[in-house]
């Protein structure tokens, strides 16, 4: 062989592999890389990497999502509570009748825009219960009340109005429920149980971790916390196993996705567990936990009655509200981080919204029966 | 020839006319299987001749076992997706056979709830120490030492460690490793996290040294011997005695370099106890894992390695469990 075919041969080689790579290489950065730039704000001390990673670009494309609706014009009061001015004003029977009219208009600006007010009412007298839905914001009304009032360890003075979860719909757009156990365990007979993991878990950031790591934690009571944090270490005291961390995980993975942050905003991903290098964000994280249980048990699933008999919304609405209200379990669908916060560390980037609805304080939480009136 | 040996693609395919059968085997042993065969495209990797095989009743039973481990994997694998080929295709990468829950401690599961997760590593075991077997008695019947053997049985250890021994130890088949790709990598996270960060396990850390070092070490090696093979370099344990240029100037390059050279003997032994100890040490991490060391993290603050951070905000975050019950 000549020197000259020779070096042919090997450019020939050389060439071409370094072609193939680099195609290989451009279409793995171009599939798998978000695009620079990226931003990163320092959160814990230096060292630790404890930093938030924000890409501008994405921040810009999700404002939109995260918009307030107009306020509603404010009113003079009328000086009649309208218990006096209506008939059966159950909940909001100490409200001025003038500012009862103004958030009629804005719980169907938030809930019901297309649908309007006979999505709960009955047109040829407002003051019936006879379509259910108007039971149950009867019922949602008070679950707001106690949220800006007794859970304020996690919504702050910011609060939450209706439109905190619906944003313009009937049925808040993140919601979950229970799986089938088909799904939980997807074989019959012998074969071998997949333990509610083991395929494309869309709750936990498409990793093949439990798939529903909502109904244990966030309905159930089941203990999240997995390490060891005492000192000192007593070997044998934590019985929590590897398989109860998968599923402590894929509620991570949720809290990741619905905050639009990295674990990095509440832990120190050197030692997850440790509260004392934790920041105050995860305290309320822990209280937000607790209460996304206390509003699926206290105030979703005693409601689901009235979603088993009208699976479709109120039939008087139509196929313009025929949003799905229990999942394949017959189960209503729940709340869990994501409702809410919709990928944004706080709901609406923060905004104060319900500052501009004093009224929703005005709401009775005296008992309401589900259905008296409906029968 | 020596220009052939001046790229870092194989140049040379040196073979005979016929395949070579290989020595005559000890009485008592199978036939080999075939004749073997010469593939161009194998030469250009490595040895051009395919086969003969020797696979005698170790290697059967060893395949046999293995398969038998493959089929019950695949098959539970493949009914998780209602044995649908398309989502068992589209979806191998995050399926599996998982172990039983914790609940059952030790016992002997039901099928459905680990029992066959048991039998495929039944099976998978009695496969790998068949063939562990097999290696150490090939390299006899070759009338080899037994380094390779041995190097196998360190993994082997650490496939025990993960799958059997620590199990055991800590009373529950449910600690074990799922067979599939993605969840046993999700295992290997949330071993992490449970167990208080492994990166804080100075036995993990051993692991990793020597497996970066085995990869440094395997890189020096190869490119020292190709450069210079133009002096007969790749002769390179007769130069353990029988030093020529090529060993001279290797060494020289490296004396430069760094101060000091491993020998054209000594640099096999190197690699050997590298690549041998990743999996011991790494094994020896896990295994005191949950049955030592609860929480690596604690354990490195406790022996002065890790530090105990400043909080994140004056006063610190206090666990509010704790708070509550103040």
């Amino acid at each position: 062989m000549s020197k000259k075919k020779d070096f042919d041969l090997v450019s020939t080689v050389g060439w071409t592999a370094t072609a193939v790579l680099g195609v290989a290489a451009a279409f793995y950065l171009a599939s798998t890389f978000e695009r620079p730039p990226v931003t990163a704000i320092q959160w814990g001390n230096r060292g630790t990497a404890m930093e938030l990673v924000y890409n501008p670009r994405t921040v810009a494309r999700e404002l939109p999502r995260h918009a307030v609706p107009a306020k509603e014009e404010e009113v003079d009061k009328s000086g009649i509570p309208s218990r006096e001015a209506y008939q059966n004003v159950q909940v909001l029977g100490d409200l001025d009748s003038a500012e009862f009219l103004r958030l009629m208009n804005a719980i169907t600006a938030w809930v019901s825009p297309q649908q309007g007010c006979t999505y709960c009412h009955n047109p040829e007298n407002l003051a019936e219960d006879s379509v259910y839905t108007k039971i149950v914001t009867r019922k949602m009304l008070q679950m707001t009340r106690v949220i800006n009032e007794s859970w304020q360890a996690h919504v702050g003075q910011t609060g939450v109005t209706c439109w905190t979860c619906h944003r313009g719909q009937p049925v808040p757009a993140y919601v979950w429920a229970m799986e089938s156990p088909q799904a939980g365990r997807r074989t019959r007979g012998l074969m071998s149980s997949a333990a509610g993991q083991n395929t494309v878990s869309t709750a936990a950031g498409l990793s093949s971790l439990p798939t529903d790591p909502f109904t244990p934690f966030l309905l159930e009571d089941k203990q999240i916390r997995v390490t060891t944090t005492w000192t000192p270490m007593s070997v044998g005291d934590n019985r929590m196993s590897i398989k109860q961390t998968e599923w402590t995980y894929a509620l991570m993975f949720h809290f990741s996705a619905a905050t639009g942050a990295n674990c990095t905003f509440c832990h120190n991903s050197q030692n997850f567990g440790k509260w004392e290098g934790s920041t105050p964000q995860r305290v309320t994280a822990w209280h937000g936990i607790a209460m996304a249980r206390a509003i699926n048990n206290d105030w979703i699933v005693p409601l689901t009655p009235l979603w088993q008999e009208n699976p479709k919304g109120p039939p008087e609405a139509g196929a313009a509200a025929s949003l799905a209200r229990l999942g394949p379990m017959g189960d209503a669908v729940k709340v869990n981080c994501m409702t809410c916060h919709q990928g944004a560390h706080k709901p609406m980037l923060g905004a104060r919204m319900l500052a501009d609805y004093p009224e929703l304080d005005a709401v009775s939480l005296s008992p309401i029966p589900l259905r008296a009136a409906m029968r | 020839m020596p220009l052939e040996y001046q790229n870092i693609f194989t140049r040379v395919q040196v073979h005979g006319p016929a395949p070579n059968p290989g020595v005559p085997l000890p009485a008592g042993d199978e036939a080999r299987l075939g004749k073997g065969t010469f593939v161009h495209l194998f030469g250009r990797f490595g040895e051009a001749q395919l086969g003969p095989i020797y696979l005698g009743r170790l290697g059967l039973l060893s395949i046999v076992c293995g398969l038998i481990a493959i089929v019950i994997i695949g098959l539970n694998m493949w009914a998780s997706v209602n044995w649908d080929p398309i989502q068992f295709v589209r979806q191998f990468f995050w399926l599996a056979l998982e172990p039983p829950p914790p609940h059952y401690g030790l016992r002997i599961p039901p099928l459905q709830d680990g029992g066959w997760w048991l039998m495929a590593g039944f099976f998978l075991t009695a496969s790998i120490l068949l063939w562990w077997l097999r290696t150490y008695r090939r390299a006899r019947a070759l009338g080899l030492g037994t380094h390779v053997a041995w190097a196998f049985a360190s993994a082997i250890w650490l496939y025990l460690v993960l799958g059997f021994i620590r199990p055991v130890m800590m009373g529950s088949w449910g600690e074990a490793v799922p067979f599939g790709i993605f969840p046993h990598l999700d295992w290997t996270a949330a071993f992490s996290i449970r167990y208080g960060n492994l990166f804080y396990n100075p036995f993990h850390a051993l692991s990793i040294v020597f497996l970066y070092g085995s990869t440094l070490l395997f890189a020096m090696h190869g490119a020292t011997v190709l450069a210079v093979s133009r002096y007969g370099g790749e002769r390179e344990l007769d130069q353990t005695i029988d030093r020529g240029t090529a060993y001279e100037r290797a060494a020289l390059f490296w004396r430069w370099c760094m101060g000091f050279n491993a020998t054209s003997e000594s640099i096999h032994r190197w690699a050997w106890w590298f690549a041998v100890l990743t999996p011991l040490t790494g094994g020896i991490g896990i295994l005191l894992t949950g049955t030592v060391v609860d929480n690596w993290y604690l354990w490195a603050v406790k022996h002065g390695f890790a530090p105990m951070y400043e909080p994140v905000v004056p006063g610190g975050v206090v666990d509010p469990l704790l708070a509550a019950g103040r």
